[in-house]
């Protein structure tokens, strides 16, 4: 399974990983973090194809990407 | 397992203080992606302006000074000519690069300074809270433009990378964008030419970034790359202005 | 022994740079610095020098901030209007810590003014001159001699306390030829651990002036200040004449304490007991010059309204026996002229 692991604390909830990712595995989140945003949920990780957008358009350096190679 | 993205090792773990949704954290994330990935990391020097990212010093593990509100390209011009084997770095904003320091960028172009520009361009004044800037477009509406910018009062917005393109001494210009992943992925690949272009030993390089500014434009930051696209792309079209590429 | 030569007074200033090892100068022609910048546009391709005309003094300084800021040595050479306008960096390089040596050679004020030798930019030069708490070291030279030794130790200075420091000439002793010693050719050390060189083979270097805080930045400035203490109380510097039996004592500094010592000379062959203090070091000012002097009278003269007579009267125990005689306009005193002014001040 690729994995999109978001720093909880960096995120400033601009939402721009959710918008561009091309196939919705993010969604508005539900916890407060540390600076009073809502970070992305990852909810169709099983959607997710490694392609990095949201970790390119991301204002914070704040997620990383894995991609499964043999899975 | 293979990493796809991760956060660049050039950037210290310290936290942004832009606002959420910042075109500057973007670049300053890309600026750390290039260096990193040329590892020019031992030969990096960044000359942060006034602004926004004044504090930009905080982000990066390369050496950095920050100069007096507009001075950057004098101070840039100092440093390079006593190290030309360094990459020297000058970013700045709109403010700073089109406004206090006009007469010093023009000139290090006038002259062929060998260093690179980052310039900023969100159309306003961030750090200190919504001002026009000389980008500022017409109508828009900041703290110093209330009724939106007009002509009769403040003159046009500035076409900087056009502008500075006419000066012989400029060996690279070009505008990009950080509102859509495709036009992140250009801002990078100019940013990285004009520093290759650097380390070849040309003259002034320089790229121009529209970048959103959601709390001084008072839009969220989606709402805020829309602006961008719709009205900022119409007075800054993208493009290169002047590359070795083009001349040939 | 350096070489004898006779030279001008801005041309020894820009080889004793040169022999300092200070390779970069940045400046913006003014009457009357001029000959500074030329002299380093005429050296720079023998000795490998780079020397660059700015488009503006604000950006000349800064470029001075630049050179600095990699532990080089680096120098500009100006006069008022152009000092004033390199106030900002000036403020900003002393909080910075970044060594660079401002050449003022001063002509008269205010404003555009005019070309002759003049002594109105003290307080300008010796109060900081920029915005907020901070002090430069302004050295005044008063002999061809000292343009070409207050350079070296100027250069020496600035790297010694990391703050700029400012030589402040005049249009007289900047144009007027004498004999000097040049100094020997050094080579400086350019290694600095603070140095902004890139981040090889140490952890990365910052310099940064923008405050985070009340807390950080008073902290901060008072760490400034501590570094101006340290300086007011090593590098007092002054030369004293004929102090000792001294019942009235001139104090002048520059072109005008050269004027001044045919003063002293005419009293003394007229039996009157005259001595004279000379400061060498403006800021910082020398008030150990004046320890035990309570009971003599003061006559402190300069080329402008007066200025220096307020740190003079600083330094002393009873200010009302401190008094002023000035020229302004580029108009310059005769020897005899402040002896009569004496007199009229002191005949008892």
């Amino acid at each position: 399974m690729n994995s999109v692991k978001i720093d909880f604390d960096r995120c400033k909830e601009c939402g721009y990983c959710i918008q561009f990712c091309p196939n919705q595995v993010l969604a508005n989140g539900s916890e407060i973090n540390k600076k009073g945003y809502y970070p992305p949920a990852v909810e169709k990780i099983e959607k997710c194809i490694a392609c990095a957008i949201c970790a390119r358009v991301c204002p914070e350096a704040a997620i990383e990407v894995i991609k499964d190679i043999n899975g | 397992m293979k990493v796809i993205y991760k956060r660049p090792q050039v950037l210290t773990d310290a936290y942004f203080k832009y606002c959420g949704g910042c075109g500057h954290g973007i670049v300053n994330k890309l600026i750390a992606e290039i260096i990193e990935e040329k590892n020019w990391l031992e030969k990096s020097i960044i000359i942060w302006p006034i602004g926004c990212s004044v504090y930009a010093d905080q982000y990066f593990k390369t050496d950095s000074i920050c100069a007096l509100h507009g001075r950057a390209p004098a101070v840039g011009t100092g440093i390079k000519r006593s190290l030309p084997e360094n990459l020297v770095i000058v970013y700045q904003g709109d403010g700073d690069l089109v406004s206090e320091g006009l007469s010093e960028i023009m000139h290090s172009a006038i002259r062929g300074e060998k260093f690179s520009v980052v310039f900023i361009n969100n159309a306003i004044y961030g750090m200190t809270g919504g001002q026009m800037a000389p980008t500022t477009l017409l109508g828009q509406k900041t703290t110093t433009s209330p009724y939106g910018r007009s002509e009769e009062f403040s003159g046009t917005p500035v076409n900087m990378a056009e502008l500075i393109a006419n000066v012989p001494g400029c060996y690279y210009s070009e505008r990009v964008a950080v509102n859509t992943p495709q036009n992140i992925l250009a801002t990078k690949r100019a940013i990285k030419k004009a520093f290759e272009y650097q380390m070849e030993g040309q003259g002034l390089t320089f790229v121009e970034v529209l970048s959103p500014c959601p709390t001084g434009w008072k839009l969220k930051p989606t709402k805020a790359q829309e602006f961008l696209t719709e009205e900022m792309l119409k007075i800054y079209p993208l493009g290169v202005f002047k590359s070795p590429e083009v001349a040939k | 022994m350096g070489e004898k030569v006779f030279m001008q007074g801005n041309a020894a200033l820009a080889e004793s740079a040169i022999r300092a090892g200070c390779r970069f100068f940045f400046g913006y022609p003014i009457t009357p610095s001029s000959e500074v910048p030329e002299y380093y546009a005429m050296r720079a391709p023998e000795e490998n020098l780079v020397f660059i005309q700015a488009e503006t003094e604000v950006a000349a300084f800064n470029m001075l901030a630049g050179v600095a800021a990699t532990g080089k040595r680096v120098m500009t050479a100006t006069a008022g209007p152009g000092f004033s306008l390199g106030m900002e960096a000036v403020s900003y390089m002393a909080a910075a810590g970044l060594p660079a040596v401002i050449v003022n050679v001063m002509r008269p004020g205010p404003a555009d003014g005019d070309i002759l030798a003049a002594q109105g930019d003290y307080f300008q030069a010796v109060k900081g001159g920029g915005h907020g708490d901070y002090n430069t070291l302004v050295l005044a030279p008063y002999s061809v001699q000292e343009m070409a030794d207050l350079t070296v130790e100027a250069f020496d200075l600035a790297f010694k306390y990391r703050n700029p420091v400012i030589i402040l000439s005049d249009a007289m002793l900047a144009k007027m030829r004498e004999s000097l010693e040049l100094p020997e050719r050094i080579t400086p050390n350019e290694q600095y651990d603070w140095a902004i060189t890139g981040p090889k083979g140490r952890a990365h270097n910052v310099i940064t002036t923008c405050g985070d805080g009340p807390i950080q930045w008073e902290n901060f400035n008072l760490a400034l200040q501590k570094k101006f203490r340290e300086i007011a109380a090593n590098e007092q510097r002054w030369e004293s004449y004929q102090v000792d039996d001294a019942e009235i004592i001139i104090v002048a500094f520059g072109s005008v304490a050269r004027i001044a010592l045919g003063t002293l000379k005419r009293a003394r062959a007229e039996g009157m007991k005259v001595g004279m203090i000379r400061p060498i070091t403006l800021w910082p000012f020398p008030v150990k010059a004046f320890e035990g002097l309570d009971r003599q009278e003061f006559f402190v003269t300069e080329l402008n309204a007066g200025q220096m007579v307020e740190d003079v009267k600083l330094s002393v125990k009873d200010k009302e026996r401190v008094r002023f005689y000035g020229r302004m306009g580029g108009m310059t005193p005769t020897p005899d002229e402040l002896y009569e002014k004496l007199c009229e001040y002191y005949r008892k």
